[in-house]
């Protein structure tokens, strides 16, 4: 019996078989270089980070590092702990620094120069975006949209920049000079997910509003906008987990501050300015600060977004 | 007695109809203002691009008038010439465009695979994690790679790779000589390939997933193997968005500071080499702006912040032309 | 030669033996035996025997959602392709089963071209290299050889006078009747020895129809075509062989099966199946 399918294999077809497995183990291995030196940060953050996590890291703010006293853990990079001596091998003093502090002042810092912008934002991005999504679309609309375009590709360093040339040069280093700069990052955030969130809720639902008599904005403020509200409040956690984590403009405009302040026109630490600060700090047992600072952040930032993953989830299947 | 009463209902008609009157155009009324407040937040977003180019051209007037154009191609960042200072950005343009291209050719690929792997390749149990890590991943503030690529990353690179690189090709080849220093543009790139792999690999996936089945299974149907129907039909199909996503790529890692403060090195010289130390224009301002001397250094500052933006925004509009352009045509 | 196969409500069919069918002179045939396509655990259609006789065009009819695409597109391992999905059974072209193990359905898929629904041109590229990606993909890189085959695939599909002089022009450009014969030239010019065609006129208007129908009927000589229609008339039309699918109303699974197989005008005329009577004459459907 003659196998005429087998037969009928073209010239090439080891050719193009060999070059189909190679191919297709090339784009694993391409996932697989993706996905591994992430988690490598991840874990590093998770692991390193974690375990300088102790509740006066959380209660406390920045203390300088003191000489260690004989037999004390120096925390610090993995491979650098160790117990402090008296004297070193050669028998000279011991230059053993403990970093004793913790990173309250970042927390808080960051609390506030976000929190002050999203009060901010908040309202900008909301009604700009109900404008977008209610309004027909113009060339105004056009504009407003590539605004926001422009808004999310600009370099966070420039809009630093700006904050700096306006309140820095002023007032000096302030977080609220800070909070401005951000508000130029997250606006374009706030507003697309408003607009999305709106053109989503149903027209049938503002027809049934303006068809029992009611005007537009009565509709929009006790309808549709409920209707939307777990989509924006999605958005606004959004822009918080992405103001939350921006550094460059916060070292041209809060710039830093070792105690807990509760000032915004003065300056104000958070925590990427610490994690920046501490990484290349003299004392490698203030690396401490750098990981542990890392990881409070990094928890604050994936945990909005997949808090935003959940909620979203949770709405689509009650939705449906 | 009639007319009487007629006259009342015809007067109380009348006041009602005022008063409906008075009430539709009060709601009228409340309509056009809220239309206005609406469109006052919108221009606000607007205005902050005006506030941004105001600024920065504002702020950037001096060194404009004292440079000129010739401030891009002076290759030295300070030096004085018969007592006068004079600026050069060329140094850290350089270093924003070799760090960046770095990241684009090693990012590119890695992403370009990973996102089409995600669509096309990977078995379904495995494509909702898989994506969700990697947008998650996306999120991660650009100090924490940072951190990571200071004191994690940059010791392995310089003792393993580095180091051996730069005895033994980089004595023939001066893009990998040596003394390799403590950052440099090459590790500085490799941080930004990192950071913007997510944001290259879900553009892909995306662009990748609405490819519509027609064009896959018509190859399928003449016999095509798995990677012909990627490569002879859905990247051409995808090709403009995939091209999108790596200018977006690139967008980021020329306006991102924190990889490059962390790692390039911060010396205002240019040198061929990848393994030795340089400057962005991102973090030359960072480093130089809260310590500035005088107001012609901060000037000049802000011109470097100027060029910045048009290099971004240029690379951004190019980006979402395409992604537009593909939008436009599958539609 | 009547080939009946009845199947009774929820009672499955004496399996027959998966022996090698006899061969033809001329043409190829198909030969399907117990074919059970699956989508994960969801059963699609009841066990199908259907023998598809060489140098014929045999049309499936029936109603929407009772299984004969998908059991179209078990005949050329494309059903496979669909996540989740797999097929029992066997499927023979003449002597060789194209689901035993060690059968590139690669290879199969060269062998049993197809043509879909929608007319589906690659987007990206020119009418020319829409015919000629088929033999570029075997290989064939030689211009002469290509242009060669190009054309006369084109003329084949009955297209090649309405694009000769603009070849290289993209083929989304092109109406979709004309596209739809595009499709049938790039399926020629890989020389299939069968053609499925899943309802390749449901998408166009009547004149783009009878094109395609004027086509099927010249192909017919040299190549077996296997049509899935919803269009009884077409059916009427153009096909030798006609097999009727149908959802039984009783059962409550909603699962399709192959109620008759007969010659064309057997099936129209004298139906043996009381179902093919109720859905010929509009009753059902």
């Amino acid at each position: 019996m003659i196998s005429s399918v087998k037969a009928s294999a073209p010239r090439n077809y080891r050719q193009t078989t060999t070059i189909n497995l190679t191919m297709q183990t090339l784009l694993v291995v391409a996932t697989l270089l993706a996905v591994a030196p992430l988690l490598w940060i991840t874990g590093y953050v998770l692991v390193v980070g974690g375990s300088a996590l102790k509740l006066s890291f959380l209660t406390k703010d920045y203390e300088a590092p003191e000489l260690a006293t004989e037999g004390e853990v120096i925390e610090g990079f993995p491979g650098v702990e160790h117990q402090g001596f008296e004297r070193d091998e050669r028998d000279g003093p011991n230059l053993d620094f403990v970093a004793r502090g913790g990173v309250l002042h970042g927390i808080v810092g960051t609390m506030i120069i976000t929190g002050l912008a999203l009060i901010i934002v908040v309202p900008i991005g909301l009604m700009a975006g109900v404008f977008l999504a209610e309004y027909p679309d113009t060339w105004v609309t056009v504009v407003v949209r590539f605004a926001c375009d422009v808004l999310t590709g600009a370099p966070s360093i420039v809009v630093g920049v700006v904050a700096y040339v306006l309140l820095v040069r002023h007032l000096g280093f302030s977080a609220l000079a800070g909070s401005l700069a951000l508000t130029f990052l997250m606006v374009p955030t706030i507003t697309r997910t408003t607009e999305e969130m709106l053109k989503l809720v149903p027209m049938t639902i503002r027809d049934a509003a303006t068809a029992l008599g009611s005007p537009l904005w009565y509709a929009t403020f006790t309808v549709v906008l409920p209707a939307a509200l777990p989509g924006i409040v999605t958005g606004v956690m959004l822009a918080f987990a992405r103001g939350a984590g921006e550094t460059a403009p916060l070292i041209l405009t809060a710039f830093g501050n070792h105690t807990l302040s509760f000032d915004v026109f003065g300056p104000m630490h958070a925590l990427p300015l610490i994690v920046y600060r501490f990484t290349d700090s003299p004392f490698p047992s203030e690396h401490t600060y750098a990981w542990g600072g890392a990881f409070v952040l990094t928890m604050i930032v994936l945990g909005a977004n997949i808090l935003v993953r959940v909620v979203t989830a949770y709405t689509q299947v009650k939705g449906r | 007695m009639r007319v009487e009463s007629i006259r009342l209902l015809i007067e109380t008609k009348a006041v009602r109809n005022r008063i409906l009157q008075q009430v539709y155009r009060r709601i009228h009324y409340g309509d056009t203002v809220f239309w206005l407040i609406t469109l006052v937040f919108a221009l606000v977003v607007v205005g902050m691009i005006g506030a941004i180019l105001f600024v920065t051209l504002y702020g950037s007037a001096m060194a404009r008038e004292q440079f000129g154009w010739g401030f891009l191609t002076n290759p030295r960042w300070y030096h004085e010439q018969d007592g006068v200072p004079i600026y050069g950005a060329w140094p850290a343009v350089y270093g924003t465009l070799a760090s960046s291209t770095i990241a684009v050719l090693l990012a590119g690929p890695i992403g370009i695979g990973s996102g089409v792997f995600l669509a096309e390749l990977c078995p379904p149990w495995l494509r909702m994690p898989l994506s969700v890590l990697i947008e998650l991943l996306a999120a991660i503030p650009s100090v924490i790679f940072g951190l990571w690529g200071v004191l994690v990353l940059a010791p392995l690179f310089e003792r393993h790779i580095a180091i051996p690189v730069s005895r033994t090709i980089g004595t023939t080849v001066p893009l990998l000589e040596g003394p390799v220093s403590k950052g440099g543009v090459m590790i500085a790139g490799m941080v930004l390939a990192l950071m913007i792999l997510p944001t290259i690999a879900a553009i892909t996936r995306d662009v990748v997933a609405v490819v519509p089945n027609s064009q896959r299974e018509l190859l399928f149907s003449l016999g095509a193997t798995r990677w012909q129907v990627i490569w002879l039909a859905v990247l051409p199909y995808a090709f403009a968005g995939v091209i999108g996503g790596v200018m977006l790529g690139l967008g980021r890692a020329l306006g991102e500071t924190m990889a490059a403060v962390m790692l390039i090195g911060n010396r205002t010289t240019v040198s061929l080499s990848l393994f030795a130390s340089g400057t962005t224009s991102a973090a030359l301002i960072a480093t130089q702006l809260p310590n500035r001397e005088d107001a012609l250094h901060e000037s000049a500052l802000i011109y470097l912040a100027l060029i910045l933006f048009a290099i971004t925004f240029t690379v951004n509009a190019l980006a979402r032309l395409l992604v537009w352009r593909i939008a436009a045509s599958t539609r | 030669m009547v080939s009946v196969v009845s199947v009774m409500n929820g009672e499955q069919p004496a399996k027959q033996p998966a022996a090698a069918p006899v061969g033809h002179a001329r043409g190829h045939s198909l030969t399907v035996r117990n074919l059970v396509p699956f989508y994960g655990k969801r059963q699609a259609v009841r066990p199908v025997n259907l023998d598809i006789p060489p140098c014929q065009i045999t049309a499936i009819i029936g109603p929407s959602g009772c299984g004969k695409s998908t059991m179209l597109r078990c005949l050329n391992r494309m059903h496979e392709m669909v996540a989740q999905a797999r097929v029992e059974g066997t499927v023979w072209l003449d002597h060789e089963d194209i689901y035993a193990a060690g059968v590139d359905p690669r290879l199969v898929r060269r062998k049993i071209g197809m043509v879909f629904q929608h007319p589906a041109v690659l987007h990206t590229r020119s009418i020319y290299e829409n015919v000629a990606i088929g033999p570029r993909m075997s290989g064939i890189t030689r211009r002469r050889e290509l242009d060669d085959l190009v054309e006369h695939s084109l003329h084949q599909a009955a297209l090649w006078h309405e694009v000769q002089d603009r070849l290289k022009h993209p083929a989304r450009m092109l109406s979709g009747g004309q596209q739809q014969r595009l499709s049938i030239a790039r399926t020629l010019a890989i020389a299939p020895d069968v053609i499925l065609f899943d309802e390749p006129c449901a998408a166009l208007d009547p004149i783009a129809t009878s094109k395609i129908e004027e086509l099927l009927v010249a192909l017919r000589s040299d190549y077996t075509l296997v049509i899935v229609t919803h269009n009884l008339q077409q059916a009427v039309r153009i096909s030798d062989r006609t097999a009727v699918f149908m959802i039984d109303r009783d059962a409550k699974d909603y699962i399709g099966s192959l109620v008759e197989v007969n010659d064309t005008a057997e099936v129209f005329s004298n139906p043996q199946d009381p179902r093919t009577q109720d859905y010929i004459s509009g009753r059902v459907g």
